[in-house]
């Protein structure tokens, strides 16, 4: 269980947004998150995640404290380990698509059932730079999971795949999900892409 | 015709090239992350050497490490190191003259790295030194090679700060630039024409090097 009351100062070029989000997300839930543009949607993913502190508020995650403003506790993002899908993937250009999962973990079988999960065996001594934007995104989406995360956050993760290759990856993910009992937030710009996948929806003002 | 100007001053390159490299990677990865008034002071003064005329930066180093007193009084008495007139003071002078060549493309090719690799290689649960050295300093390459070669290149050319700490001691501090300057005063042409060329045809490779590197960087196929 993932539970948030935060504040957050969002940067904008007139005025002062704030980001109020007072949520709680059940272990194991799906939830689509959405809204206007530069409403914090991606603020809020990494304040989870850690990149970023809020001003005001709590996170507790499995009854640990992530962060709390008034007792000063902020535990690193290092120790909060959750999987990041970001939005521009943030791949490592020196590391070709097995040295990304290798990077993240050691467990050869979960690497290579990541790897036909993606579709990405053929690329597998591939850089970044020789793959689709699509087979971008899946690495993305792969190297995420390789950890094994309890929590999964996921920017616009779906926004550069044909809806073929969407459908089947989707039902793929939701089996990991299942398995690992991972809890996922997903930000979208269109909400009804996620429909039938998310069992719960929160919309940012 | 004596060489060992020659020698000394590639010695000289090479080991304040090295000791920039091992000095100024954590530095220059330090100064990339955030902003702070101490940060901006220091990386001011590590600018410095930019613009200040040598003989400046040399004048003040000579004052600091004279023998007589302050800093250099101190390492004369307690370590019995001695940094004026002596090789080990043409490496430090070279160290603070040749910073901000280091430095400055290392800096700002950390801090042109997007902000997310970093963030992501937190999230895989990697620390800030790994991510450092397995994501960070790999996809910095180009400008990393570029920092070295003009490190040493600079190093190479350097005479005002070199003459002021170091004198023209042969065989000690005499670099192929004081030599050059030295035989020019002897009406020496003879040898100041072939350790001018010496030079000029070591930084001329080093900097077609630069740029056939950075060329092919931008050209390579899979690697």
């Amino acid at each position: 269980m993932i539970s948030i009351d935060i504040e957050k100062k969002l940067k904008a070029y007139k005025g002062q947004q704030v980001l109020r989000v007072r949520q709680q997300f059940p272990t194991g839930s799906i939830t689509k998150i959405y809204g206007p543009s530069g409403a914090g949607k991606t603020t809020l993913l990494k304040t989870i995640a850690g990149f970023n502190n809020p001003e005001k508020g709590k996170i507790v995650v499995n009854s640990i404290t992530w962060f709390d403003a008034d007792a000063k506790i902020n535990l690193p993002p290092q120790k909060r380990m959750c999987g990041f899908v970001f939005q521009d993937y943030a791949l490592f250009p020196n590391m070709n698509v097995l040295q990304h999962l290798e990077y993240a973990t050691q467990d050869r079988l979960w690497i290579n059932r990541l790897m036909v999960i993606g579709k990405l065996e053929p690329f597998a001594d591939h850089k970044p730079e020789y793959l689709s934007g699509g087979q971008q995104q899946r690495l993305a989406i792969l190297r995420a999971l390789a950890t094994k995360p309890k929590i999964l956050l996921m920017d616009e993760p779906f926004s550069a795949l044909d809806p073929e290759i969407k459908s089947t990856l989707i039902a793929e993910l939701r089996e990991i999900f299942e398995e690992l009992k991972t809890t996922v937030l997903i930000v979208t710009h269109n909400p009804q892409e996620l429909d039938g996948i998310t069992d719960r929806e929160l919309k940012i003002k | 015709m004596d060489l060992t100007p020659i020698f000394l001053t590639l010695k000289l390159s090479a080991m304040t090239t090295l000791l920039l490299l091992v000095v100024g990677l954590p530095l220059a990865w330090w100064l990339s992350r955030g902003r702070s008034l101490f940060k901006m002071v220091l990386e001011a003064i590590i600018t410095m050497p930019l613009v200040l005329p040598p003989s400046v930066l040399g004048f003040y180093l000579l004052l600091a490490f004279s023998p007589q007193h302050g800093i250099g009084k101190w390492l004369q008495d307690v370590f019995n190191v001695q940094f004026v007139f002596s090789f080990k003071g043409l490496v430090l002078a070279s160290i603070i003259y040749s910073m901000p060549f280091m430095i400055g493309p290392i800096k700002s090719a950390l801090q042109q790295l997007p902000v997310s690799l970093s963030q992501a290689s937190y999230s895989l649960g990697k620390t800030r030194w790994q991510t450092f050295i397995k994501v960070l300093l790999p996809n910095i390459k180009p400008p990393l090679f570029t920092a070295i070669v003009l490190t040493f290149a600079h190093t190479l050319g350097e005479f005002g700060v070199v003459l002021m700490i170091g004198g023209n001691i042969p065989g000690v501090t005499r670099v192929a630039s004081i030599a050059v300057y030295d035989s020019v005063e002897q009406m020496d042409y003879h040898t100041a024409n072939i350790y001018s060329l010496i030079l000029f045809a070591i930084t001329f490779v080093l900097v077609i090097g630069v740029f056939v590197f950075n060329k092919y960087r931008l050209k390579s196929p899979l690697e």
